[in-house]
């Protein structure tokens, strides 16, 4: 009874779904209705041209330039923001000096920054990989610092009073209680660091997605536009939905 | 000033000041950066010629009006989804994703729609910055504790009344990390906007000296922006903190 | 201002020295047509479960009647539907089955005029000062300044909370945090208070001591007062009458009469018909805590004597 039920609801929620879907497709249409071919493509040749495009050598090369870009900026953007949250977190006066900064970084509008990082690195894949780190980092260096401050110190004592070593402590008190609210760090930090990297490609590369969404902006390619903007949405949103799903997992259990 | 603070203005004064000392001492080519000191007098000469007005005008005045419609939109807007928690858990990963995309590359459409005029830049504002307006509301409102709804009942509210004297103050310290964010998000959205298309403002300005190789003015606007930003960020903090003022557990 | 009202207040029915009858006794949880505040006649309350199994039976059927003027606790074991049971008299909940009268008024789905409620959790809106919290209602109401000004001082003072007026309850202790969500109700002048473990998270002390202000409220309002509490000695020192509930679904195992003076206050605990008052209660509460922890019987201790 209680499995068929549980079924019941996933299958709601499935249907809900579809219907967003369905909306959104709608919308889509009825949007290119209004505007026409000049500003987006309908649904149905935005798809066709998708499933022409993905597979073509003409594209691989520049998905795997972007791909390549987000995986170094996501490494250095986790790595990172993980250290050096975790360190302004255990180190109270550090946290406490750097947090307003932090803050003020994270609400610096960084595209102002492109002519900057291109002076510094040139065009080419590192200064894609910097602006995309650039994004990255902050959120998930602010997160990871909370998570630490946000460890119950019951439960530390509760440690002491158990006579945990250091490691017992951080394997069993510190790592359970930091990991859920570090991993919703990284999930935030997930989206930003694609938002940079794309941005660097748009205006400090000549490969990757964001380079042909720019090249195409620019030669007006209302096909290729509507295209690209609707494959990285696909991407964003499969992989935020599940980064989501196990962010939601972890907090369950706290 | 807490010691914190003093520390805080230390380090960020010895950035400056080992910055200005590297592009002084030629370790950072002159090229490549210029020495903050020079920033600073090209922000002057900007100012005195009259350019930094012309220039910055428009993006303020059009990052202004987006700000202001995407906290007002995005309030009403999360209001609105919290009290359709179905469609809401659809909507999740589309808000948790949103920010990846870079929807500022759909400004041609914007052109389509409203005009070749201020809008579709404004438009790029609202869209890009009402979300994070709309996710804090959300996290605010879920975050109300629910005995101060049953007080609502109690004095027998209306919805409006609830969320004009119970929701809105209650939710008004979580929503101001979603303002802080709207504000950064309205600026990326504009200055992007200025930088692909647009053929005024700051954006515009410094893609333009930049492609001029006008180090000087280029990173005069960069700064320029980079402090205008701080400071209003800080203007909001002090809000933040002045509500705060008595009110902290 | 009138805040006394003549009808119904206890303090003026007693005998004002000791309690008629030492030995506590039952008494019906009816009572006469005429005197009669607010009537539940076969309330129950069913939450449906969240996996699609047969529903949570919370509550019920439960009949119950208040007297006007009338102070009437509840005690029960945790999770018998207590904080239900208030919920469904305020018209915060509406019962699945069953009528709930008001003042001979129906109540469906909205808090009728006339009833405060005090709840265990911190209430006060921390956005605004001790004042303010207190003259909310009034503004709400539309009272003219100088009577709200006037209402609020009195109950500040009432309440002990004069010189805080201007602070923000962040500032406050629990116990005073709780006094002002208490004269925030009052100020309005409800006919009716009913309190959800009004001091549930307040030290013995404290307790004590607002539940001798309880009773001066109570004398000097004369409003009907039901509260809900988990704690024996709080129900029997301060109510005329002690439902005591059963573990879920919670009914009224039985109703105890206390007989005290209306002008009673937290000494009486000293006062040995109040031992054998608490320990009937107890006596029947035991039982039901024991199924509503979930043990067998025999585990603990067996039957009570």
């Amino acid at each position: 009874m209680t499995q068929s039920t549980a079924a019941v609801g996933k299958s709601r929620r499935l249907q809900d779904f579809a219907l967003l879907v369905a909306c959104i497709l709608a919308a889509w249409q009825a949007l290119y209705m209004i505007v026409g071919d000049v500003a987006i493509t309908s649904p149905v040749t935005t798809l066709g041209y998708a499933i022409e495009l993905l597979p073509s050598s003409d594209f691989r090369p520049h998905l795997a330039a972007s791909l390549t870009a987000f995986g170094n900026a996501l490494l250095i953007s986790y790595a990172g923001g993980v250290l050096l949250g975790l360190t302004l977190g255990f180190h109270r006066f550090s946290g406490e000096v750097a947090e307003p900064m932090l803050g003020a970084l994270y609400s610096l509008p960084k595209i102002a920054l492109y002519p900057i990082i291109l002076q510094i690195f040139g065009l080419g894949l590192s200064a894609k990989v910097a602006f995309g780190a650039l994004h990255g980092v902050i959120p998930v260096a602010l997160f990871s610092m909370n998570a630490v401050r946000g460890i119950n110190p019951m439960h530390l004592r509760t440690a002491r009073v158990l006579r945990l070593s250091s490691i017992e402590t951080v394997r069993t008190i510190v790592a359970p209680a930091i990991i859920p609210e570090i991993v919703t760090g990284l999930r935030v930090g997930f989206s930003l660091t694609l938002l940079g990297v794309l941005i660097g490609e748009m205006f400090a590369s000549q490969h990757g997605m964001g380079f042909l969404l720019i090249n195409a902006i620019n030669l007006h390619d209302v096909k290729m536009i509507t295209t690209l903007i609707f494959v990285l949405f696909l991407f964003a949103t499969v992989t935020s939905a599940i980064l989501l799903a196990i962010d939601r997992r972890l907090h369950v259990r706290v | 000033m807490t010691r914190a603070g003093s520390v805080r203005i230390l380090v960020a004064a010895g950035l400056l000041l080992s910055l200005e000392i590297c592009c002084r001492s030629g370790i950072i080519n002159m090229t490549t950066m210029i020495p903050p000191s020079e920033m600073l007098g090209a922000i002057a000469d900007l100012a005195r010629s009259g350019r930094l007005l012309k220039e910055s005008l428009p993006t303020f005045r059009n990052v202004t009006i987006a700000f202001v419609l995407a906290v007002g939109l995005g309030v009403i807007g999360g209001t609105v989804l919290h009290s359709l928690p179905r469609v809401r858990r659809v909507l999740d990963p589309l808000l948790a994703s949103y920010y990846a995309v870079p929807f500022f590359a759909l400004y041609p459409l914007f052109v389509v729609i409203f005009g070749l005029n201020d809008w579709p830049l404004i438009m790029i504002g609202i869209v890009f910055a009402g979300v994070a307006v709309v996710v804090s509301t959300l996290n605010g409102i879920d975050r109300v504790p629910p005995v101060l709804l049953k007080v609502a009942r109690i004095y027998r509210m209306s919805r409006t009344a609830k969320v004009r004297l119970v929701i809105l103050p209650a939710i008004a310290l979580p929503l101001f990390t979603g303002i802080k964010l709207a504000l950064a998000y309205s600026f990326i959205g504009i200055l992007a906007g200025e930088f692909i298309l647009a053929s005024a403002g700051i954006g515009h300005a410094i893609a333009f000296a930049y492609d001029a190789f006008d180090n000087r003015t280029m990173y005069g606007l960069i700064a320029f922006t980079l402090i205008l930003v701080t400071l209003m960020n800080m203007g909001l903090q002090a809000c933040e903190r002045l509500l705060l003022k008595g009110r902290s557990r | 201002m009138t805040l006394v009202r003549e009808q119904g207040s206890p303090g003026s029915s007693g005998p004002s020295a000791r309690p008629r009858e030492l030995a506590p006794r039952s008494g019906p949880a009816t009572v006469g047509a005429s005197k009669l505040h607010a009537q539940l006649t076969g309330v129950t309350k069913l939450f449906p479960a969240p996996s699609g199994e047969n529903p949570v039976h919370a509550l019920g059927p439960i009949d119950m009647a208040v007297e006007r003027g009338e102070f009437f606790a509840i005690v029960g074991p945790s999770g018998c539907g207590k904080s239900t049971l208030l919920d469904i008299l305020a018209g915060l909940a509406a019962p699945t089955d069953g009528t709930v009268v008001f003042e001979n008024k129906p109540i469906s789905g909205a808090v009728p005029p006339g009833i405060g409620v005090v709840f265990q959790e911190d209430a006060s809106f921390p956005w605004l000062t001790v004042w303010d919290n207190v003259a909310f209602g009034l503004r709400r109401a539309g009272l003219e300044r100088g009577e709200t000004t006037k209402r609020v001082e009195h109950w500040l003072r009432f309440m002990g909370l004069a010189d805080f007026a201007r602070a923000h309850p962040a500032h406050l202790s629990g116990g005073m945090r709780q006094r002002v969500c208490i004269a925030r109700t009052l100020v309005l002048e409800p006919r009716m208070i009913l309190l959800d473990e009004p001091f549930g998270a307040l030290d013995q002390q404290t307790r004590l001591l607002m539940g001798d202000e309880l009773l001066r409220l109570w004398r000097a309002t004369g409003a009907t007062v039901v509260l809900i509490t988990h704690a024996i000695d709080e129900a029997c020192m301060l109510a005329d009458r002690v439902g005591v509930m059963t573990a879920r679904p919670g009914r009224f195992a039985d109703v105890a009469v206390t007989r005290w003076p209306g002008d009673r206050d937290s000494r009486i605990v000293s006062d040995p018909s109040f031992g054998q008052l608490t320990g009937r209660v107890w006596s029947i509460l035991r039982d039901e805590s024991i199924k509503a922890i979930g043990h067998a019987e025999g585990d603990i201790g067996g039957r009570s004597p």
